[in-house]
């Protein structure tokens, strides 16, 4: 009777934790995307209207009167779930779709941040933007420490000399 | 000072070149910074904390890029790139350059 709750004491301890963190990391994770993207797709139809272009010179119409640097970074974590979906993927190699929403969310947050902060500083479009992504290392040796990814979007706001200089 | 990641300032003429400007900074992360986003890991989601982390260590890199600049008598840096590097574990070095100009 004794050894019998401790086995099963065991049994649980052994595969119901890492099974109830996989359905916890799933559910909240899922959550937290969904409310993300409805996030990213809200705030992207405001912005609609902002010029953004990847240009490294200016378009003849814009006549800018000052300019500055403008940037927005964002670092995102895996889930666990998407990490365990991901770890099973590679053994068999293949497209991992589990991540690429992910990147592609932080990507986008990255955009609209830069853009959220151009506008917020009275700038009337960017040129020459740049996104570059950078993998942070896990703080430790064994790969179970924290693994994150940076977005960083970056370009040149311009304020236009007049409203009416860009023809559109 | 004027800072841009293209090849002039809008709307200004470059009348002299000073050269490459560079600043740099390393980071470590702080732990409990790291507990928190330990446990953000099982989740996903952004680290709020890592965000800002970076976003200070590129300011700083920036300000001391354009610190250098100005010790130059340049009043602009032009072509501004940035780098980030993981040199050990729980360090990274984030790093600014950009070319020094005076323009008018």
């Amino acid at each position: 009777m004794e050894s019998g709750f401790l086995q099963m004491l065991e049994l649980i301890l052994n595969f119901g934790l890492p099974l109830l963190l996989l359905m916890v990391a799933y559910f909240i994770g899922a959550w937290i995307e969904r409310r993300h993207l409805r996030s990213i797709r809200n705030r992207e139809g405001d912005n609609v209207q902002f010029p953004v272009v990847t240009f490294d010179t200016m378009p003849d119409d814009w006549i800018a009167s000052s300019s500055t640097l403008v940037s927005g970074s964002v670092v995102i974590s895996l889930d666990y779930f998407k990490r365990v979906i991901a770890g099973l993927r590679s053994l068999v190699g293949g497209r991992i779709k589990t991540y690429e929403p992910l990147l592609d969310r932080a990507r986008r947050e990255a955009m609209l941040r830069m853009i959220e902060r151009a506008r917020l500083d009275g700038y009337d479009a960017i040129f020459n933007v740049r996104l570059e992504t950078s993998r942070l290392a896990n703080s430790r040796g064994d790969g179970k420490g924290i693994a994150g990814v940076e977005m960083l979007a970056f370009g040149t706001a311009v304020k236009f000399a007049s409203r009416f200089a860009r023809t559109s | 000072m004027e800072i841009s990641n293209t090849e002039s300032i809008p709307g200004r003429t470059i009348v002299q070149f000073y050269g490459v400007v560079t600043g740099n900074t390393v980071r470590a992360k702080h732990i409990g910074r790291d507990i928190m986003a330990g446990l953000k890991n099982i989740v996903g989601g952004e680290l709020v904390g890592y965000t800002e982390l970076l976003q200070d260590s590129r300011k700083e890199a920036t300000d001391r890029m354009i610190e250098q600049a100005r010790s130059m008598g340049a009043n602009a840096v032009v072509n501004v790139r940035f780098a980030t590097s993981s040199i050990s574990q729980g360090a990274a070095e984030l790093f600014a350059y950009g070319t020094a100009v005076k323009v008018e």
